[in-house]
């Protein structure tokens, strides 16, 4: 089965079916071996956050418009630093300790590119997708919620840049 | 005419639940939808400030028009990866 580039699921992520989704983007053979770098990440639940020890979360997604999301994210990407490719799988539902929340994985032609396009992907997530975790700690539970997504604020975007190029 | 509210996160869990029908009139911006359903429910009045919305699935600006049959999407501030 074709592992698609932009996921959002309950099943637990494994970046070996990213790599693979990236690599068989890039088309041909010869346009595969045009790559020169692949750069991973994962984003893994922690068992502490703001001094409580957190026990477990449950992520939560507006599915729909998630993946919408992740295509304009990729998009951007690959217009700020061409030749690079992204896939982004995000998990939702019950996630323990350890396990992983999202998986990117970029490839292109160097590594300056693919590490930025990278960085610059788990920004934007952040920033603008519409996920939210509720994070289950010793006594009690609790709605994380950081930024107001905005989709069109050029300032976030140029942030996620200079971080991605830091 | 009728829209379909749908809230996610700790909206829902205020209002106790994650979709809900609503008529308004017409003319009404996300805005107005936001203002009434938040008269009903007082504890979303916080949110005012830092929610973003979205319309048939597409994240779309307070001041958008709604039509009948919209799916209008509260969102509070996200918090993924």
């Amino acid at each position: 089965m074709t592992v698609p580039l932009l996921a959002i699921g309950r099943e637990p992520l494994e970046l070996g079916r990213l790599i693979g989704a990236v690599r068989a983007g890039a088309g041909d053979a010869d346009a595969t071996g045009a790559d020169g770098a692949l750069v991973t990440f994962l984003g893994l639940v922690r068992n502490h956050h703001a001094g409580r020890r957190v026990r477990y979360l449950e992520y939560e997604a507006y599915e729909p418009l998630a993946l919408k999301v992740f295509r304009g994210i990729a998009g951007e990407a690959s217009q700020r630093w061409p030749g690079a490719r992204l896939a982004l799988h995000h998990r939702v539902g019950r996630l323990e300790i350890g396990e992983a929340s999202v998986a990117i994985v970029a490839a292109s032609a160097h590594r300056a590119e693919a590490y930025a396009a990278c960085r610059y992907a788990i920004e934007r997530v952040k920033q603008i997708a519409p996920i939210w975790k509720h994070e289950f700690f010793e006594g009690g539970d609790v709605w994380v919620e950081g930024a107001t997504a905005d989709p069109g604020d050029q300032h976030a975007r140029a942030e996620a840049e200079r971080v991605a190029c830091a | 005419m009728r829209v379909t509210v749908r809230l996610f996160a700790r909206l829902r869990d205020i209002a106790g639940a994650s979709e809900l029908p609503r008529d308004v009139a017409d003319g009404a911006t996300i805005a107005t939808v936001w203002r009434e359903l938040a008269q009903e429910i007082p504890a979303l009045v916080p949110y005012e400030r830092s929610i973003s919305s979205a319309v048939n699935e597409d994240y779309a600006r307070l001041d958008c028009v709604v039509h009948e049959g919209d799916e209008i999407a509260f969102l509070p501030p996200v918090s993924g990866g």
